[in-house]
């Protein structure tokens, strides 16, 4: 059912836990199944470029939701945000050598995440945003919004 | 009795069972030379004839009825499927109305769906937070064109046990309907007797009860007509045309043999394993629903949702400890959807999705449970520190 690069970022998973003051932090959902990830990012600059210093990720979900933020980190990591506002669920994928068709769109939230991250920060920071940006930004938080309502419904939501 | 496998700890015999050294012992002889077909007139097939018959005495002496109500199918499924479409094509004359619950197995509603899609008309009783069918609320939906009420014995993923006695009861004073119960995950657990229970059908199989996949059967009280659903050479009197599946049916007919032997014995041993899980869990690990009923489960059935943790997830990580269980997770299934069984029981996907089936079976031992309870800590822990969800939840328990 999984690849082996699946299972090993699952049974290894990178970059996970908490963060100590990150510049952002960002959380996207999946109303469908209640997937559930919070992304935390401090961001450097390099070259009068904004980049990547470091992420972490915090998943409730499956095996491929737990691979896909574990591999998204490995990916982002020392990215520029131009560079990392380009990794898409496709590259995710490819990257852990494929996922499970049912699993490509409910469990691979994380480039979701990594883009909610990277807009926060630029809203934040008074960066432009692109118009894809916002776009992406709209769909995660009406996502997020269903998710927290499904999880409400059935009286388990956090404070 | 000892572990087949000495590297893993297989605990999720309410899928599906090891098969018993005896039962595979049993069925050698009828995969080697007598390969002879029951229907033939001949030696082989004389001898395969006998063992055929004598499989059947061995089922019939653990449900306790008669030979001739005993009919071989290819599994629980076909039982089922057999029972509910068999009698609303023999009754089709006395009504067309069907009683069933939302706990059943997917192959009894599947069934009942496909038949609403003909015409028929199915009252899917509720049941209560710990997964009862209320006798009152059943008796309440019987009508006079009612001609079938089928409800499972024991639940297969939450171990409730139905009161089967009382609802067999209500149904004869109250109607004309058949009574049928899929028992599929009884057999050596609990008591099986059918004229005690007063049921008029019955479904077991051989798998769930330490014999080989492929065979099943279905009780069916003398006299009582239903329609079949393989037509062709006549066998099982007409009931299930096939050539009958002599290695398979001889194994069943072992396990049956054991079961009754053992039964009693194994449903202390069971419940005290399923007993101490359940409570060593909810000591050692914080924040963890039960799901099902305390008292009285099927022994040697738990199932437990752990707050914050996603099932398929904690199921793969056991795995790779070496530990076999299941969850009721919408992700850990085909089509992405949560069991319809804990959403009976009022248990949101939330819930559902951080479930987990442990189920222990014959060759487990009190030292599987510690070491599963161990592991079990260690990744629920492991799984927690990376979870996006408040482990706490706000259930109140």
């Amino acid at each position: 059912m999984y690849t082996e690069e699946v299972m090993e970022h699952f049974k290894n998973p990178r970059n996970m836990g908490e963060m100590e003051n990150p510049d952002v932090t960002a959380r996207v959902g999946n109303p469908s199944c209640g997937d559930m990830m919070n992304i935390y990012m401090k961001v450097g600059e390099k070259d009068g470029e904004k980049y990547i210093e470091d992420i972490k990720f915090k998943t409730f979900g499956c095996a491929s939701a737990i691979a896909t933020s574990s591999v998204t980190t490995e990916l982002a990591m020392g990215k520029t945000l131009k560079e990392a506002e380009q990794i898409e669920e496709e590259e995710v994928a490819e990257a852990l050598g494929g996922l499970p068709k049912i699993k490509m769109h409910c469990s691979n939230l994380s480039a979701n995440g990594l883009h909610e991250a990277i807009y926060k920060y630029k809203k934040k920071e008074g960066m432009e945003i692109s118009d894809d940006l916002e776009k992406k930004h709209e769909i995660a938080q009406k996502t997020l919004e269903k998710t927290e309502e499904m999880r409400e419904e059935h009286g388990l939501d956090e404070e | 009795m000892k572990r087949l496998d000495v590297d893993v700890i297989y605990a999720d015999n309410n899928a599906t069972t090891p098969v018993d050294p005896r039962v595979k012992e049993a069925m050698l002889p009828y995969l080697e030379g007598k390969f002879g077909n029951p229907n033939s007139l001949h030696t082989k097939g004389r001898e395969a004839r006998e063992a055929v018959e004598e499989a059947r005495e061995k089922v019939a002496g653990l449900l306790n009825c008669r030979q001739e109500e005993i009919i071989f199918t290819g599994s629980a499924t076909e039982s089922n499927n057999h029972v509910v479409k068999g009698t609303v094509f023999a009754r089709k004359d006395d009504g067309k109305h069907i009683i069933t619950s939302k706990v059943e197995h997917k192959c009894v509603l599947e069934a009942c769906k496909w038949l609403e899609e003909q015409g028929f008309e199915v009252t899917y009783l509720d049941v209560d937070e710990e997964g009862y069918v209320s006798p009152e609320e059943l008796k309440e939906e019987l009508r006079e064109d009612t001609i079938l009420v089928s409800i499972m014995m024991a639940n297969n993923e939450i171990g409730t046990i139905q009161p089967i006695k009382e609802l067999t009861q209500t149904v004869h004073e109250e109607s004309n309907a058949y009574f049928h119960t899929d028992m599929a995950q009884c057999p050596g657990k609990l008591e099986v007797d059918v004229l005690k229970l007063g049921v008029d059908m019955a479904t077991v199989n051989a798998h769930k009860m330490y014999g080989p996949k492929g065979v099943g059967a279905l009780y069916k009280k003398k006299d009582l007509k239903i329609d079949p659903l393989l037509h062709g050479g006549g066998q099982e009197n007409g009931e299930r045309s096939s050539t009958e599946n002599v290695p398979h049916i001889v194994g069943f007919g072992k396990a049956c043999e054991l079961a009754k032997e053992n039964w009693k014995e194994e449903k202390k041993e069971l419940t005290e394993m399923h007993g101490r899980f359940i409570e060593e869990v909810q000591e050692k690990i914080e924040n963890v629903k039960l799901n099902g009923p305390r008292e009285a489960r099927l022994p040697g059935n738990t199932n437990l949702s752990f707050i914050g943790v996603e099932g398929e997830a904690l199921v793969l990580r056991l795995d790779e400890r070496g530990i076999e269980v299941a969850t009721g997770s919408a992700c850990s299934s085909e089509e992405l959807k949560a069991s319809h069984v804990l959403e009976a029981i009022g248990r949101g996907p939330e819930l559902a999705h951080s479930s987990l089936r442990v189920s222990f079976g014959r060759f487990n031992t009190m030292e599987d449970v510690d070491r599963v309870v161990e592991v079990l800590e260690e990744e629920i822990e492991d799984l927690r520190s990376i979870t996006a969800l408040d482990t706490k939840g706000k259930i109140g328990d």
